[in-house]
């Protein structure tokens, strides 16, 4: 049993929160929100992450990923999944956010409410034009739609709002 | 009963909705017309088989009897599966998926909102997850009733015609017996005749802005709940746990 210094499970956790979203590579999973908490318990590092959808085939992925990073660390530890509180976008950093416009992908607008939401605009992540229309609202991963430009013509992925 | 065995069985009915229904979006993967449905269907028979595992895996720690959530799916028999009829009725035309899954929906939303605030938080934190995913289906399912309803003729008819024969499998939706007493008594899970207003509220309204007209059939089709299933859900089973069947104990 080896017992981490505050310093250690920083390091740790920084280690952690760089690994890559698998199916968003360029988004890691502290960008994402899905890495909830990296804590000590009873001398064990407990990982806690929370899934996007209920079926994404990531998590597999990023817990098995996780694990690996623990295992390279010379680590005791164990990854948790928790549902509550549900993911939402809300938790994307906006650092997350302009990463993913860069890679070409719509991020999600921030909800204010149900209602309002449509009123704002998915903006294109080729040519910033507002004019843009829904093409399919589920698309090439569970977290995202399919729209497409009006102005450059270019089709894009937008991440929902969840 | 026991609570355990109670909560044990409701969450098993509501995992075997999720995964037959999965089961019968899944057959429809690379079948579909166009390519963004295909891709619609997949995503949504996705979200019913990751609610399912949740509620699976939860069952098995409930269960404490080493079974977890691949057990609970692919070793137990058609008599053992507690899903409601409607689910697993056959895809039929687009139509009748179509039809099958707004009825699924309408259901689902207020159900997940109701255990969103279970006394069980592991319960609740899974519905708070999936009632999410719940809304968007229904927002997908009401576009395509409405699309169909309100277009062409034979679209029109199609539409009627699915809905008339989905209708008497949703009943079984709100069948109750002691275990949904128990566990709404314990504020855990809910009394699906509770949910009923809710649900005939979202038909009634979708069923207008389709410009269809609501099922006249008063026959109910009930029983899914303690095993008593139409004809289709053998050949379902049959064909989602044969791998497993085959290689029992197989992993890679």
């Amino acid at each position: 049993m080896v017992t981490m210094s505050t310093m250690d499970l920083d390091a740790l956790r920084a280690k952690i929160a760089e690994i890559p979203d698998p199916e968003v590579p360029v988004l890691t999973i502290e960008d994402l929100g899905v890495l909830r908490r990296v804590e000590e318990r009873n001398g064990n590092v407990v990982v806690t992450i929370t899934p996007t959808y209920s079926g994404c085939p990531a998590m597999h992925h990023i817990e098995q990923s996780i694990r690996t990073a623990l295992n390279d660390a010379g680590v005791e530890g164990d990854v948790e999944t928790v549902f509550s509180p549900a993911w939402t976008t809300e938790w994307m950093s906006d650092e997350g956010k302009a990463k993913l416009r860069d890679y070409g992908i719509a991020p999600p607008r921030h909800i204010e409410s149900a209602v309002s939401i449509t009123n704002v605009p998915v903006r294109c992540p080729q040519c910033n034009s507002a004019r843009t229309e829904v093409i399919s609202t589920f698309g090439s991963t569970a977290c995202k739609s399919l729209w497409r430009c009006l102005d450059c013509l270019e089709p894009f992925d937008h991440f929902k709002e969840l | 009963m026991s609570a355990n065995l109670n909560l044990f069985t409701y969450l098993l009915r509501l995992a075997d909705d999720n995964m037959v229904l999965s089961q019968r979006l899944g057959e429809l993967v690379s079948w579909m017309p166009e390519l963004e449905e295909d891709i619609a269907i997949a995503n949504l028979s996705l979200d019913h088989l990751g609610q399912a595992t949740s509620l699976y895996a939860y069952a098995g720690t409930i269960e404490a009897a080493g079974r977890n959530e691949d057990a609970l799916a692919l070793t137990r028999s058609e008599r053992e599966f507690m899903n409601a009829v409607l689910v697993e009725q056959p895809n039929g035309n687009f139509a009748d998926t179509i039809a099958r899954q707004f009825l699924v929906d309408a259901y689902q939303v207020p159900l997940y909102q109701a255990l969103s605030s279970s006394t069980d938080q592991t319960l609740g934190g899974i519905a708070q997850k999936a009632e999410k995913e719940a809304r968007y289906h229904l927002e997908y399912s009401s576009t395509w009733l409405v699309r169909l309803g309100d277009g062409t003729d034979l679209s029109h008819d199609r539409a009627q015609s699915a809905l008339d024969r989905m209708w008497p499998f949703a009943a079984d939706l709100f069948a109750t017996d002691d275990v949904e007493a128990a566990v709404a008594a314990a504020g855990m899970g809910v009394d699906p005749t509770t949910l009923r207003d809710s649900f005939d509220s979202t038909v009634a309204r979708v069923v207008e802005l389709a410009t269809l007209r609501m099922p006249t059939d008063t026959y109910e089709r009930t029983g899914g709940r303690t095993g008593m299933h139409t004809e289709h859900l053998g050949h379902l089973l049959a064909e989602m746990q044969s791998l497993h069947q085959a290689h029992l104990g197989a992993t890679w």
